[in-house]
């Protein structure tokens, strides 16, 4: 064996793309040569092997999800890329400083909507927005919450383009998921590639669980003395299974499915062996129209007859709170930056990707006439269902969304195609670039705390901008360094 | 500062349900491998429906396998996916309910219950020839039991803990008492010295089912009678597959639930375990043999149904048996 062929960056070259392990960056303090050396001793073979390994203990482990096809169900594992993605401490300074600022702007923007909608009156954000969004929620209005946190846990995806700028793709402020994949890959990377976390002066990931819990206790009903807390999950078949369970295990909660709550006087219990035990906070992992068939949908069988009687009564608090998908529609989106300057009067710390509102006439006739270079989003899908990428998509894909968006030009936004960031990710050929995006997560009680790092998703298909899980995406472990020496921790992290 | 804990119903209700269910597949490896070592030569097919009878699966054998054939009952019980007495079947069941006591059961035993799910669904006719069959046997007990030791060292000792002891003592006193069942025709009186030689050694052959041939051994004197046999599996205080043991247990278990736990709905289940220890351990072997073992069973079979069934009433979310035969 030659030496190039087992030197795995032998043939590695991201093109004019940012690469998030190759292109230069100041402040790393030399981590980022250091990892590319240790990768190279490794050597091609050897990383394959262990990537193999790895993988295997995702599954012996039961990290999947579950895939349901007519009667069989197939546990599948996120794809786990063993090469690491590296943020600078200077580089997390910033993206803190954003995701931070912009939940601030989230939970502002959801408690004016739903009293006094000074931002409509303003002119600032358009009254269809609000009023005519689906996840709009009547039952919240006038409705306090503690602290005036709606956004318990939120999910900002984001993006680097050619000249490594951060840039913000989308807030996730219903019920974001992935968090327990940036703790369980870091566990699997002290397992299986501990020379490569070795002296590396990481922040660390584990505190994720215990600082949900504590926010969850800060927004408990006043007056409770020791909260109970639950995480409410559909249940097992539900494809975030494994992180439910995973986050109650991390807060040392009971995952409770609707079945086993009850309301009754306008409080919750919970079924035990030892008769009803109240409930004060409940992290819900199911979506407002589920969560109470008396309200919502009558036909939900995974929620609690009664429950939204008993939070407005102040009885049990939700996160994250009820009717927050007003504020993390992707029309909405597009005025985020003006939103951050309207309620706390500063420029947006982390920019959007420019956005045309096509419900807007000059977006749409924009949009129309650029169909070709331009991206085109359904504002109210997720998980990268029905976009057209106009640089790569057929002529019939593109008279597709044109009709699409001449019948209804309010469902659509459209955005330039952003040249997402690479990093070496292991293929069958070798170590190949492959887009990703980055998910921070923020969890709000009183105050904000970020996570280091976030979730790191990767398009595994050579060219794909697509990183959802939902569609062939794998995941990789994200390292924060820390800034000085001794404050980080490395290996197990 | 630690908090008191406590147990929501469905988990009790999946523990109890998951230590049986594991229990169960032990049970089974377990009478397979003794009906393949132990098989009279000449009498493979009789030795091989026997499991059938003590399941009492003879409907749902038939159903699937028109001729009883030894190679038949292997399959029904090691492969057939879709015969709810499999073993196959039962481990999915096991890693059903595993699955939703993930939150609280320990990662270990999650991990091992899920790779023996795995294995044990991956095996096929080629592994059920003669020579493998008992190698096969020795694996999936070892599995039962490499579970029930990671449980022993990792799972959390609250309630839960009783809940899945005394899932695992009910099945087992249930597997003990059909085990005893498929040879209650065995006990003739004053047979012939060369008959009694034979039947010895099919209630040898029963000890081994249950586990308990050297025990057995050890306190039973050299003129031991089939009763000594059945009293062994009935009452030994030692023994730990004895339906009096297991009995102790589920009292203890349901004891400690009160006790510990404040549980008072403990009370029905304590009667039954009371009451149906009375009747066993109240008169002699001798007596209830010749009163009519099989009916006897019969009897501790339907009051662990309806033990099961209180336990269920009392503690679990759905309990759905209870609940139809209440509305019924």
């Amino acid at each position: 064996m030659s030496d190039t062929a087992s030197d795995p960056f032998a043939a590695y070259d991201p093109g004019a793309y940012f690469c998030e392990l190759t292109s230069a960056r100041a402040g790393d303090g030399g981590t980022l040569a250091r990892l590319r050396e240790r990768i190279g001793a490794i050597g091609l073979d050897a990383l394959r092997a262990r990537a193999a390994a790895a993988e295997g203990d995702l599954i012996d482990l039961g990290i999947t999800f579950t895939v349901y096809s007519d009667a069989t169900a197939i546990d599948r594992i996120l794809p786990f890329d063993c090469i690491p993605r590296v943020i600078t401490a200077s580089e997390w300074d910033v993206l803190e400083r954003g995701v931070r600022q912009r939940v601030a702007a989230l939970n502002a923007l959801l408690g004016d909507v739903y009293h006094g909608r000074k931002i409509i009156a303003d002119g600032v954000l358009p009254a269809e927005l609000v009023l005519g969004n689906p996840n709009y929620r009547p039952e919240m209005e006038g409705f306090a919450v503690s602290f005036g946190t709606y956004v318990h846990i939120c999910g900002t995806d984001i993006v680097r383009d050619r000249a490594g700028r951060f840039l913000v793709l989308e807030d996730n402020a219903r019920t974001p998921s992935g968090v327990s994949y940036v703790i369980e890959n870091r566990h699997l990377m002290a397992r299986t590639f501990p020379d490569l976390l070795a002296g590396m002066r990481l922040r660390p990931v584990d505190d994720y669980g215990r600082r949900l819990l504590g926010a969850m206790v800060e927004i408990a009903p006043a007056g409770v003395d020791d909260p109970q807390v639950v995480l409410l999950s559909p249940g097992i078949y539900n494809s975030a299974y494994f992180e439910h369970v995973f986050l109650s295990r991390e807060m040392g909660v009971p995952l409770v499915e609707g079945a086993d709550l009850f309301v009754e006087n306008e409080r919750v219990f919970m079924r035990t062996t030892s008769g009803p035990r109240a409930v004060h906070v409940i992290y819900r992992r199911i979506n407002d129209d589920f969560l109470d068939p008396s309200v919502f949908r009558a036909d939900s069988v995974l929620g609690v007859p009664g429950l939204i009687g008993a939070w407005r009564r102040g009885n049990v608090a939700l996160a994250n709170a009820v009717g927050t998908g007003v504020a993390d529609d992707k029309a909405v989106y597009a005025y985020m930056p003006r939103i951050i300057r309207y309620y706390l009067g500063e420029d947006a710390i982390l920019e959007n990707v420019p956005t045309h509102i096509c419900r807007e006439a000059e977006g749409l006739a924009h949009t129309l006439a650029h169909l070709e270079e331009l991206v085109v989003k359904p504002v109210g899908e997720s998980g990268g269902y029905g976009i057209t990428i106009g640089p790569r998509a057929s002529r019939a894909e593109i008279d597709a969304a044109r009709a699409a968006l001449l019948a209804e030009p309010e469902n659509w936004i459209s955005q330039p195609v952003i040249d997402l960031s690479v990093a070496p990710t292991l293929t069958d050929a070798g170590l190949r670039p492959r887009h990703l995006d980055l998910r921070p997560f923020a969890v709000t009680g009183r105050e904000t705390w970020v996570l280091p790092g976030g979730l790191s998703r990767v398009a595994l298909k050579e060219g794909s901008l697509v990183v959802n899980s939902s569609q062939g995406g794998g995941s990789k472990d994200t390292w924060v360094l820390a800034e000085a020496p001794g404050t980080g921790v490395g290996g197990a992290g | 500062m630690l908090r008191d804990t406590f147990l929501l119903a469905r988990y009790a209700e999946s523990l109890f349900w998951m230590a049986r269910y594991m229990e169960r597949v032990e049970n089974i490896a377990r009478l397979i491998d003794v009906t393949q070592s132990f098989e009279s030569p000449g009498r493979e097919a009789e030795a091989w429906f026997a499991l059938v009878r003590i399941n009492a699966d003879e409907e749902g054998f038939a159903a699937r396998h028109p001729v009883a054939e030894p190679e038949a009952v292997k399959r029904f019980y090691l492969i057939d996916h879709d015969n709810p007495t499999s073993i196959p079947a039962a481990l999915h069941a096991a890693r059903f309910n595993a699955r939703t006591l993930r939150p609280l059961i320990s990662t270990e035993m999650w991990r091992q219950l899920n790779i023996f799910h795995r294995d044990m669904t991956a095996i096929d006719a080629e592994d059920l020839h003669a020579e493998r069959l008992s190698p096969l046997c020795t694996r999936i007990k070892e599995g039962v039991q490499l579970h029930t030791g990671i449980t022993e060292g990792t799972f959390f000792r609250d309630q839960g803990f009783f809940f899945y002891q005394l899932g695992r003592l009910l099945e087992r006193a249930d597997q003990t008492t059909r085990l005893l069942d498929i040879r209650y025709h065995l006990l003739v009186p004053r047979a012939r010295e060369e008959r009694r030689v034979a039947e010895l050694a099919q209630w040898g052959g029963v000890l081994r089912g249950a586990a308990g041939y050297h025990a057995f051994r050890r306190v039973a004197r050299p003129g031991f009678t089939p009763a000594d046999v059945v009293g062994f599996l009935l009452v030994d205080a030692e023994f730990p597959r004895s339906v009096g043991a297991c009995l102790t247990g589920m009292d203890w278990c349901l004891t400690q639930l009160r006790s510990r736990y404040g549980l008072r709905a403990t009370s029905k289940p304590l009667e039954r375990v009371d009451a149906v220890r009375a009747g066993l351990f109240g008169r002699s072997v001798q007596a209830i043999i010749d009163d009519g073992l099989h009916d006897f069973l019969d009897a501790m079979q339907r009051d662990l149904i309806l033990l099961a069934g209180e336990v269920g009433t009392a503690f679990f979310r759905d309990w759905r048996p209870m609940a139809q035969a209440q509305s019924s």
